[in-house]
């Protein structure tokens, strides 16, 4: 499953567990998120034994996107189900301050940050 | 009557470095011009990291760090001034950022709805004594279970990852009250 967006691009492999973001996602609220979220739950849902968020190309992620991101953890964690790793880059200096705060929603979430 | 919560320092028009941009709602409706908090918020991150030359590689981290910085706090701020701003005909939102030697100052000011005043003040109120990292998982927590699009999400993550002082100005009237957002960070 894919979006393709002039902003932002969203690629998720069900087989492989591997969902990767690009660009910038500055959408307004949970309704213009929906089909971001839809894709992330979907991969949850299919409860693969491992999952890797990829955002190492994800320049901007507003607070509502942070929402989206810790809606998608907390299905990963309600089902108990996946080992998930988040990529991140020091390219982008949000990401290693704010996707750390993922791991206090799912202790068990590993980060990888290059 | 003015209101003030958290360390409020407004600033004198004109003194030091500063840049101001303001929308009026004669043409589009505030809500309408969603990319334009995206365009603004990056143009001042942009302008304001011209000051903060990357010469060598340190001093060239810490101007993507201070870009980065402004581009998410002045965005959430954007954000949160339209989306909050009453939706009339002579509505408008600013946004003014000053540049001292080692703070970076954001101000934006809105109108709000007289019913969403209080709740707000109740959630800064919470914001400003409660234990930050509780208020931040009891928040997304929260969302995850009803979300109504007032987290304030933005402000916790202002104050959590980029170390930022917020203080808020509301100046009531008949109709609506004037709210001015401070941010300042220490770059």
């Amino acid at each position: 499953m894919q979006i393709t967006h002039e902003d932002y691009q969203v690629e998720s492999n069900e087989e492989t567990g591997l969902i990767v973001c690009h660009g910038s996602f500055r959408l307004r609220g949970s309704k213009e998120y929906q089909p971001i979220l839809d894709i992330l739950l979907g991969a949850a849902d299919a409860r693969p034994s491992m999952l890797t968020l990829d955002v190492r190309e994800l320049q901007f992620l507003n607070s509502s996107g942070i929402n989206t991101l810790s809606k998608f953890i907390l299905q990963v964690r309600k089902h108990k189900a996946s080992q998930i790793v988040i990529q991140g880059s020091t390219k982008y200096p949000w990401q290693s301050k704010s996707l750390k705060n993922f791991q206090r929603l799912l202790p068990d979430l590993r980060l990888e940050i290059d | 009557m003015q209101r003030i919560f958290g360390s409020y320092n407004g600033q004198e028009p004109g003194k030091g470095e500063n840049m101001r941009i303001s929308f009026h709602s004669d043409s589009i409706p505030l809500q309408q011009r969603w990319r334009n908090n995206g365009l603004s918020a990056d143009f001042l991150a942009g302008y304001v990291s011209t000051f903060f030359p990357g010469e060598d590689p340190i001093a060239s981290d810490r101007q993507v760090e201070i870009k980065d910085a402004v581009s998410f706090i002045a965005n959430e701020l954007l954000e949160n001034a339209m989306k909050f701003s009453v939706n009339a005909k002579d509505a408008s939102v600013s946004i003014e950022m000053f540049l001292e030697a080692d703070i970076i100052s954001l101000y934006t000011t809105n109108s709000m709805v007289l019913t969403a005043v209080e709740p707000f003040q109740l959630f800064i109120q919470r914001l400003l004594s409660e234990d930050l990292d509780a208020f931040y998982l009891e928040q997304l927590e929260r969302n995850a279970e009803n979300d109504d699009g007032a987290s304030g999400l933005g402000y916790i993550t202002m104050l959590n990852d980029y170390r930022a002082t917020i203080a808020w100005q509301f100046t009531e009237g008949p109709d609506c009250t004037v709210v001015t957002t401070m941010v300042r960070l220490n770059v």
